[in-house]
C-alpha cells in the first residue's frame, strides 16, 4: 500500500502526516544515549537529572579554545547561579581516544565542578543535532530544551544566566 | 542509496526536479514513519510524544585567481559543502536522514563527494536493555583501535556503517554489541563486509562491589572483514581479522586506560602487500589531586593501518582509528607542522602536566595561573628487511620486527608551556612557547627534519559590559620549509550576537623575497541562539589541518566566503 503512486494517496500521506505532527510536536527531550562518567562506567544521558530544576548542557572540548572560555566564565559564577536559581551545569566532552585521557586533568586542574561527561565518538552529539562545538543547552525543570547556543564570545554566559532565571 | 544520486554534472533544471523529487520523498517517509508511529504507540502518547529535531549546515567559497599566491580559479568560481540532519523520535523509536550536497566539493576535500544525495537514514530501536538500528550507524569500539566509524565533516571524513547494529545491556554492568555491515565511501558503498562483535564488563556494578573504591572495567573485540580476493598473482585472504582487548582501572585520581590490538596478515596498499600479522598497544596514565594533573602515556605499533577495502587510499574506508600521541595544537602556526599517526609503524611517548598556581599566592597573582607543559615524541620501530622467497608468488613478510622495539629515527617531537592567566578584572591573557621537530623526509619524502620554535600571545580586554577586544600574535621561526612566519589578530565582540576579526599571516622570512607574501582575512559573524552566519575575504595559505591525527591538505585559495548553521 505504501507504494503506492498515486496523488490522492500522497495528499492524504500529507494531511496526515500535518495532523500527526500537530497532535504529537512537543518539544525536545534529552535522548537516551549512553556516554562515559570520568571513572569509565557507562552512563545514559536520559538519566540526566536535576531534581525539577534548571540544567545546562554544554558541549565542549580540551582542545576547543571558545569552549574551555565559556565554562571557565561559567565556572567563575557559577555559585552565585547555583544559590539564586538550582541550575546544574554538565559539560560533555567531545574529545575523542586521543585526548579523552587529558579530561579529567585538565578539568581538575581548572578547578571546575560540572558534572563531565565523555561523548568519544560524538553519539549524544549527534543525537542532539549539535554542529559544532561549543553548544550549549538550557533545560528546564522537566527536561525539555527551552533555549540553545552555539559558539561562544566574552560575556556570553551573561545571557544565558538571563534565560536561566526567566525559566523560574 | 545509489538512485538518490544526482550527478553534478546534469543540467540545473534535471538537478531541480530531482531534488524536488527527493524532498517529496523525504516528506512522504517521513509522514509514512509518523503515522506509523502514532498509531503503533498511541498508548504512551501521554508519557512521550514525537517530536522532530535536526541541524543544518552549509559552507560555500568562490575562488579566485592570485597571481601573487598561486592560488588557482575554480572552474565553477563557487563551490559548496552542505548538509542538514532531520531525526524524528517517538518513544523508544527514532528515524533519521542526512541530506547532503556538494555542488562542488569545496578544495581540500576529496570531489569524490561531488553531487548531491542521502547517504545517511536509519531506523533505530532502543529500550533500556536492547537496542537495534537498520540503515546507517556510527560506532567505536575501546579506544577504537579494532573499530570506528564516524564523521568529521571539516575533514572530510565519513565512514559510517550501513547494514545492522545490535547492543544488549543483559545484566547490570555488562554491554555487548554487535554489527555487520558495509562502510560509506563518498556516495557509494566500500567492497568488504564487516562484521563486529564487542563486548565490556564493568565490574564494580556487575558484581554489585559499590563499597570497593577501584574501579575496573575489561573489554574486547573482534572484527572482520571479508572482500573477495580477484588478485591474478597473489592469494589474498578474503577474511582478514582484528582482534583487541582493553582495561581501564580508576581509583581516587588515578587512571589507567591501556589496549591492546592484533591484526591478522592483511597486505593492502598501505603496507605494500605485507603479510605479516599488525600489532599495537595503547596506554594512557592519568593522575589528578587539588589543582595538580598529569597524562603520561605510550604506544607502539607495527602493521595496523586496516580498512574496508585492501586498496583504500587516503582517508578512504578506515576501519579503525589509531590517534596520533602528540597534542592537538589549537593556534595556527603551532599547528603548521602537525604529526598524524604512522600506520605501517611507529613508537610514542607523551607527557602533559597541568598546574594551577593558586590565587593570592605571589606566583599565582590575584586570579591564580594555570600552567601546562607538554612533551611528546614518536620513533620509528625497528625493522630488519627480508629478501623475497618466490617471485613468481611474492608473498612475504617484507621485513621483521619485535615487540616494543624503537628505531633510530625521529619522527616527530615537541615541547611546549602554556600559561594562562587572568591579569585583572578585565584582561585575560595566555602565552605559549614551543619547539618542534617534523620528519618530513621520512613522511613525506622531500624537505629534511623541520625544526621550529613558536610563540603565541593572546590577550581578551573587557572594554565595556559585552565588548571585548582580542589581541593575538604569534611568531614561527625556522630554517626549513617557508622559512620565519608572524601573524596577527584582532577580534571584536559585542556578545551576544556580533563579532569581527581581522588576521595576517606573513611569512617575512621566506628566503625567495617574491614569496613574503601577506595571507589576509577579514571575517564577521552574527549569532543568535543556535543559528549562526559567517562571512569573510581573505587569502587561505596552502597547509594541512588535522584533527585525532587524521590530516587532510588545504590549497592556497583566495576569495569570499560564507559558513550558516542552525540546530532545531
Amino acid at each position: 500500500m505504501f507504494k503506492s503512486k498515486q496523488p490522492a494517496m500522497y495528499k492524504f500521506l500529507f494531511i496526515s502526516l500535518i495532523s500527526a505532527l500537530a497532535l504529537n510536536l512537543t518539544a525536545q527531550n534529552i535522548p537516551s544515549v549512553e556516554i562515559k562518567t570520568m571513572s569509565g562506567k557507562t552512563f545514559n544521558t536520559a538519566d540526566l537529572t536535576n531534581n525539577g530544576k534548571p540544567i545546562v548542557i554544554s558541549f565542549w572540548a580540551t582542545w576547543c579554545k571558545p569552549c574551555v572560555k565559556e565554562l571557565s566564565a561559567i565556572h567563575e559564577n557559577y555559585i552565585d547561579w547555583q544559590e539564586e536559581t538550582g541550575v546544574k551545569v554538565i559539560a560533555i566532552s567531545t574529545d575523542d581516544s586521543r585526548s579523552m585521557s587529558r579530561v579529567a586533568p585538565y578539568v581538575n586542574s581548572k578547578g571546575w565542578d560540572f558534572e563531565v561527561y565523555c561523548d568519544p565518538n560524538g553519539e549524544f552529539k549527534r543525537a542532539m543535532n549539535v554542529a559544532n562545538v561549543p553548544h550549549t543547552f538550557l533545560l528546564d525543570g522537566n527536561g525539555k530544551i527551552v533555549w540553545q547556543h552555539t559558539s561562544y564570545i566574552d560575556g556570553d554566559e551573561e545571557e544565558l544566566f538571563e534565560k536561566i532565571k526567566e525559566i523560574k | 542509496m545509489a538512485n538518490y544520486i544526482v550527478k553534478s554534472n546534469l543540467r540545473p533544471f534535471i538537478f531541480l526536479t530531482h531534488s524536488l523529487k527527493i524532498m517529496r520523498k523525504i516528506v512522504y517517509s517521513l509522514a509514512l514513519v509518523s503515522i506509523a508511529f502514532s498509531s503503533l504507540f498511541s498508548q504512551e502518547e501521554d508519557e512521550k510524544k514525537g517530536h522532530f529535531s535536526g541541524n543544518f549546515q552549509i559552507d560555500a567559497q568562490t575562488y579566485m585567481e592570485d597571481t601573487i599566491t598561486g592560488a588557482d580559479k575554480a572552474p565553477e568560481i563557487m563551490l559548496m559543502n552542505s548538509y542538514a540532519n532531520l531525526r524524528y523520535t517517538y518513544g523508544k523509536l527514532t528515524a533519521g536522514l542526512r541530506f547532503e550536497s556538494y555542488l562542488n566539493t569545496l578544495q581540500g576535500i576529496s570531489n569524490a563527494y561531488d553531487g548531491t544525495g542521502i547517504p545517511y537514514k536509519f531506523f533505530n530501536y532502543k529500550s533500556d536493555e536492547l537496542e537495534f538500528t537498520v540503515g546507517n550507524f556510527y560506532e567505536q569500539f575501546g579506544s577504537g583501535m579494532s573499530l570506528r566509524a564516524y564523521e568529521d565533516k571539516t575533514l572530510g571524513i565519513d565512514n559510517a556503517f550501513e547494514g545492522v547494529l545490535v547492543r544488549h545491556n543483559p545484566h547490570k554492568g555488562i554491554y555487548l554489541k554487535g554489527l555487520v555491515g558495509k562502510q560509506r565511501l563518498f556516495f557509494d558503498l566500500g567492497p568488504g563486509i564487516v562484521r563486529g562483535a564487542d563486548a565490556e564488563i564493568q565490574l564494580n556494578e556487575a558484581f554489585k562491589l559499590d563499597s570497593v573504591e577501584t574501579q575496573i572495567t575489561l573489554g574486547g573485540s573482534f572484527v572482520s572483514r571479508y572482500q573477495a580476493d580477484r588478485n591474478p598473482i597473489l592469494k589474498l585472504p578474503e577474511n582478514v581479522a582484528i582482534m583487541a582487548t582493553r582495561l581501564s582501572v580508576q581509583r581516587g585520581g588515578f587512571s589507567i586506560v591501556s589496549e591492546y590490538g592484533y591484526k591478522i596478515n592483511d597486505p593492502s596498499a598501505d603496507n605494500l602487500n605485507n603479510y605479516q600479522p599488525g600489532q599495537a598497544i595503547m596506554s594512557d596514565i592519568s593522575f589528578t589531586k587539588g589543582t595538580f594533573g598529569m597524562v603520561v602515556g605510550g604506544k607502539w605499533l607495527n602493521n595496523m593501518s586496516f580498512r574496508s577495502s585492501r586498496s583504500a587510499q587516503n582517508n578512504d574506508l578506515m576501519l579503525n582509528y589509531l590517534p596520533a600521541i602528540s597534542k592537538n595544537h589549537i593556534y595556527s602556526l603551532p599547528a603548521m607542522y602537525p604529526y598524524a599517526t604512522q600506520l605501517n609503524g611507529e613508537a610514542g611517548i607523551k607527557a602533559e602536566i597541568f598546574y594551577r598556581l593558586k590565587p593570592k599566592t605571589l606566583l599565582g597573582g590575584k586570579y591564580g595561573t594555570l600552567i601546562t607543559l607538554n612533551y611528546s615524541r614518536v620513533q620509528t620501530i625497528d625493522t630488519t628487511n627480508l629478501p623475497m622467497l618466490d617471485s613468481i608468488r611474492p608473498h612475504w613478510n617484507r621485513y621483521e620486527t619485535s615487540f616494543l622495539s624503537i628505531g633510530d629515527e625521529r619522527l616527530y617531537e615537541d615541547i611546549s608551556i602554556d600559561i594562562q592567566k587572568k591579569l585583572s578584572k578585565r584582561v585575560k591573557s595566555f602565552f605559549s612557547l614551543q619547539y618542534s621537530a617534523y620528519n618530513r623526509q621520512y613522511i613525506e619524502g622531500k624537505d629534511g627534519m623541520i625544526e621550529a620554535f613558536i610563540f603565541v600571545g593572546d590577550m581578551t580586554f573587557s572594554l565595556k559590559p559585552k565588548h571585548a577586544l582580542r589581541a593575538e600574535l604569534q611568531f614561527l621561526s625556522t630554517k626549513q620549509d617557508y622559512g620565519d612566519w608572524v601573524t596577527a589578530a584582532l577580534e571584536y565582540t559585542v556578545s551576544p550576537h556580533w563579532f569581527v576579526a581581522l588576521v595576517d599571516q606573513y611569512n617575512f622570512g621566506n628566503s625567495d623575497s617574491d614569496k613574503q607574501l601577506h595571507y589576509y582575512m577579514v571575517r564577521t559573524g552574527y549569532t543568535k541562539g543556535a543559528n549562526r552566519i559567517q562571512i569573510g575575504y581573505g587569502r587561505q595559505r596552502q597547509g594541512v589541518i588535522c584533527i585525532g591525527g587524521v590530516c587532510r591538505m588545504v590549497p592556497a585559495s583566495t576569495g569570499f566566503n560564507i559558513s550558516i548553521s542552525s540546530t532545531f
